[in-house]
């Protein structure tokens, strides 16, 4: 087991090390200047010079390469050119925003997608099956920034029983962060009334988010599930008078649980980048929203940013994974 | 044959039916478009201050947008672009990706971990999130949204078509190929491509639907197609500004997305449970 | 005294291509304690005949068409579900093919185990025993089929376990629900050669110690040879010839039956040369009208493809039209050996006076087969389906 994790582990760091030269090449394929960007739209010739030397965009790339890498190691990612700041000190800002909504809509997805997914393939061509099938069919195939449109336009205008966008009402003084999930932090400080706020801004984006999540487990878990349940061994624990809860919650789920779980770890990866789409919609502040607005700026040493933390919660999410695989399949751990 | 089966069968197929119903309407809207639009006028996006922001009508089914074009005209123009560039997307990235798969999986050793190993590095990367690095790089507009995409996409064939070569590869008929004294490029040619064809069509139906999505994602982003050019994500990215009192500006492009990717996405359901009736569906 | 008694079954397996017709009217009893084989080739229905006894062939696709069967007179096809989880393991228990399949691969044995005693107890109204107890009666159970450390092993996965022990492990489960008819559905065909042997003989102790009545499916004549003392023939869904295991090795009567010895190799007499029966298994979606062995059969006339053949009496007396099918399909005279498919195992002496005995196998791993030889005298019943028999 310890030397399966060290393999994976190491594995990851090794992926690591390519996403920073991925996004280190993505970087300097930009046809366009980020010396003249750096200095501002009004400057001259000698002042592009100046940032170009200041950015230390002048040297050789692999110079660049190395500074890129011991930077990144110190947890420096660039300042960015359009606002100045760090664009560590935004990622830090911004990231605890976006962890709190894809936390919330994975919850979501697993609670929800998981018994529906087990639920028809229990009643296999009833009318469960049916039911869910609509929503596994339109939830990847719903367009999430339309979707969201279409919840803001009925449920927060026309309805009005949730807030249309952001986080909080600008009117109200979030807690001094703990964790930086407001509803961990509210809770934590034991204030009832900032939690309900930030559960209603949290509800409209989080359903958006975690549609195609549950449509994806919930096709997943069906079909594994139904594969599961035609195993010799459950006939044999049928023949053997072993009770049908029992059959259908351990001895099947369990074996459908290993696909699902991959799902799950997949999920998560798109889920951190079609959180782009709805932080867009809900304007929530997170780095979805973050890498957007840099990206339309052309400003991407926070893009980078946001691709690397994007990139590296997705590593995690694999690692764990294959974690909880090696876990749940003793063959996988001993192979 | 017994009632109850036929109806199960039909049930089978409905699925289908409606996706390759979906999928026709989209086909036929992009090549009859500039024909059947009642507007044509509003195509290349005229500017009709008096009829600006009209609710839907008899003269106007989906209402008229901020410069008073008909909505209908402009999302039926749509289809084109969308459809265009839902093809040539997975198209282009299957050119690059099935080759360098075939060739990883058949030709093993350091080429194959090469080969795998930056396929892997781009699949460590979220699509969109990629996509939007790329074109953050590139700079925006439909053509970079269009290379980024083809960016994002081809290291998915690669691992598909290099999965199938290496299972091929094990199968006792190219075994007696080879012992017949096959080439490899005829066996590639005659035995691997042939046997990769099934999935690879499965997984291209899929992804132009995706591919539809996504390019409508990047202009509702303000990354991909600029207005006026008529892109559904980029219609309802204007749209958005004038919700919700205009709320019917959002909906038909919206609506025509999602009719897309269900078509595009059901039919390569139908297609699966047809042509490679043994993969896991996902 | 009969324990279980099908009757006319018919089974249909409904699919996208038209329905099979897998079984088509079985008529078998099977007395308290007896010892019964049913041979056939594969696709010939056997183990989905072994499954209806516990109504574990799904439904859909399949689909009873007509005829019960009753286990101690209660008809098991109209059983509430209730009462089947009764009938499940606690009076009727199955061993199946392939020991790797049939164990969960993610669980280990002894919770597996525990489902299994759990599961009966509340089919049965108990109360819910403690888990020291159920754990305690599983490890009970591994010692009782000669699993040594059954304790450990109860930690264990099937994945660690060799394919003689994880055979073991799905028997003593069997077991656990004290059944008093086991069905065992191909217990050996997935098992090396000599672990086939000992879990025979493991088999056939349980049979004579607990007093089972056994119902043992194969489709290796040498195999049903060595366990039981009658045997059943099928062909195509049907049971074509019904003897004590005796009569049938040494005077078969239908043509099917003795095509099926000499497609068998003679460990004794190498010059015989095993002969396959020419063509193949019909299509059940299509079966030949009539008797459905007819397109094969050597002595087939008119009347075989329009009048299907009921199993009748033959009794000892042979009619002259069983002469007719010696002379049409003669048999290799000294048939008294047979030998399982790789021709190693079980030669099996089959003469005058004894029953099949085994002489080659491992004494050892044979120790407890004499004694499991039913000591009752098995039926003189001697039933073939054919019109010429």
């Amino acid at each position: 087991m310890i030397r399966y994790l060290v393999r994976r582990a190491a594995l990851a760091v090794v992926m690591l090390f390519g996403l920073i030269c991925l996004t280190f090449v993505i970087a300097n394929v930009a046809p366009s200047d980020a010396a003249a960007l750096a200095a501002g739209p009004d400057a001259g010739r000698a002042q592009i010079e100046q940032a170009r030397r200041d950015y230390g965009l002048d040297r050789p790339l692999h110079e660049q390469f190395v500074r890129y890498v011991t930077d990144l190691g110190r947890g420096d990612f660039g300042r960015s050119v359009a606002t100045g700041r760090p664009v560590g000190q935004d990622l830090a800002k911004y990231f605890f925003a976006t962890l709190e909504l894809c936390l919330v809509a994975m919850t979501l997805g697993i609670l929800l997608g998981i018994p529906l997914g087990v639920l028809s393939a229990v009643f296999q061509d009833r009318w469960v099956d049916h039911g869910t099938r609509i929503i596994a069919v339109s939830g990847i195939a719903l367009p999430p920034f339309w979707f969201g449109l279409l919840l803001q336009l009925g449920i927060a205008s026309s309805l009005g029983w949730l807030p249309t966008s952001g986080r909080l009402s600008v009117f109200t003084e979030p807690a001094a962060p703990i964790t930086g999930l407001l509803l961990v932090d509210s809770l934590l400080r034991g204030n009832g009334a900032l939690f309900a706020e930030a559960l209603s801004y949290l509800i409209l984006p989080a359903i958006v988010l975690s549609l195609p999540c549950l449509a994806s487990i919930l096709r997943v878990n069906r079909s594994e599930m139904v594969e599961a349940l035609r195993a010799d061994h459950i006939t044999a624990a049928r023949a053997h008078g072993v009770s049908r809860l029992r059959i259908v919650a351990v001895h099947a789920l369990k074996n459908a649980m290993l696909p699902t779980l991959a799902i799950i770890g997949l999920r998560w990866g798109w889920m951190m980048s079609s959180t782009v789409l709805v932080e867009t919609v809900f304007d929530w502040p997170g780095i979805g929203l973050y890498a957007v607005s840099s990206a339309i700026a052309g400003d991407f040493k926070p893009v980078m940013g946001v691709t690397l933390i994007v990139g590296l919660n997705f590593m995690l999410a694999n690692l764990v994974v294959d974690l909880l695989y090696g876990a749940l399949d003793p063959r996988i751990r001993e192979a | 044959m017994r009632v109850g089966l036929a109806i199960h069968l039909l049930r089978r197929s409905f699925g289908t039916m409606l996706g390759l119903a979906l999928v026709a309407m989209i086909v036929a809207l992009a090549l009859a478009g500039p024909f059947i639009v009642p507007y044509p006028d509003d195509v290349q996006g005229a500017v009709n201050l008096t009829n600006k922001l009209q609710p839907p009508s008899a003269a106007h089914w989906f209402g008229t947008d901020e410069v008073g074009n008909d909505i209908l005209t402009r999302v039926i123009i749509g289809a084109r672009l969308s459809l265009l560039v839902g093809i040539a997307i997975p198209l282009a990235a299957a050119l690059i990706g099935v080759p360098l798969g075939i060739l990883a999986g058949t030709a093993g050793g350091g080429l194959r971990e090469a080969i795998m190993r930056v396929t892997d590095l781009f699949l460590s990367v979220p699509g969109l999130v990629l996509a939007i690095a790329l074109v953050a790089a590139l700079g925006p507009g439909i053509g970079n949204a269009m290379i980024a995409l083809i960016l994002v996409w081809w290291p998915g064939y690669v691992r598909l078509a290099e999965s199938k070569a290496l299972a091929i590869r094990e199968e006792p008929f190219i075994e007696a190929a080879r012992a017949a004294g096959a080439t490899q490029l005829r066996i590639l040619w005659r035995h691997v491509l042939p046997n990769s064809l099934s999935p690879l069509i499965v997984k291209m139906s899929m992804d132009i639907g995706q591919a539809i999505l996504a390019i409508a994602s990047l202009g509702f982003l303000g990354l991909g197609a600029k207005p006026p050019t008529p892109e559904w994500g980029a219609m309802i990215s204007i749209a958005r500004g004038y919700l919700p009192d205009w709320w019917w500006y959002a909906i038909c492009p919206g609506a025509l997305i999602y009719a897309s990717v269900l078509g595009f996405n059901l039919l390569g359901d139908g297609l699966r449970d047809m042509l490679d009736p043994r993969s896991n569906r996902g | 005294m009969t324990l279980l008694s099908i009757d006319d079954y018919r089974l249909a397996f409904d699919g996208f291509e038209g329905t099979a017709h897998v079984l088509d009217g079985i008529t078998l009893d099977v007395a308290r304690g007896e010892t019964l084989g049913i041979v056939g080739e594969t696709g010939c229905g056997k183990s989905v005949l072994a499954r209806s006894l516990l109504r574990l062939n799904p439904a859909p696709p399949a689909r009873v068409v007509s005829g019960a069967i009753r286990f101690e007179g209660e008809d098991i096809l109209a059983m509430p579900e209730a009462a089947l989880r009764r009938l499940r393991g606690r009076r009727i228990a199955m061993v199946f093919q392939d020991p790797a399949a049939f164990l969960n691969p993610l669980l280990n044995i002894g919770t597996q185990m525990a489902d299994v005693l759990q599961g009966q107890d509340s089919a049965g109204g108990a109360r819910r025993r403690p888990a020291r107890e159920v754990r305690a009666r599983a490890a009970a159970l591994l010692a009782s089929v000669g699993l040594p450390e059954p304790e450990r092993l109860l930690d264990a996965r099937p994945h660690q376990l060799s394919g003689g022990m994880r055979q073991r492990v799905l028997i003593a489960m069997a077991l656990a629900g004290e059944p008093s008819l086991l069905v065992a559905d191909e217990p050996t065909t997935a098992l090396d050669v000599t672990v086939q042997a000992q879990i025979l003989a493991l088999i056939a102790v349980l049979v004579a110690e607990r007093g089972l009545t056994l119902m043992l499916i194969s489709h290796d004549l040498g195999v049903i040879a060595a366990s039981c003392a009658r045997v059943a023939v099928m062909y195509a869904g049907t049971v074509v010839e019904d003897a004590p295991t005796a009569t049938l090795l040494g005077t078969p009567r239908h043509p099917y039956t003795k095509g099926l010895l000499a497609a068998l190799p003679d460990l004794d007499n190498p010059a015989h040369r095993p002969r396959g029966i020419p063509g193949s298994i019909p299509s059940l979606r299509q079966p030949p009208p009539g008797c459905r062995f007819h397109p094969r059969c050597p002595i087939a006339t008119a009347r075989c493809s329009v009048e299907k053949p009921l199993l009748r009496e033959v009794g000892d007396a042979a009619p002259s039209e069983a002469a007719l099918c010696d002379e049409i399909n003669p048999m290799p005279r000294d048939l008294g050996r047979l030998a399982s498919r790789d021709g190693k195992t079980a030669a099996l002496h089959v003469g005058e006076e004894e029953t099949a005995s085994p002489r080659d196998l491992d004494s050892a791993a044979l120790g407890g087969l004499e004694t499991a030889l039913p000591p009752q005298a098995p039926p003189p019943s001697h039933r073939v389906a054919c019109h010429y028999a």
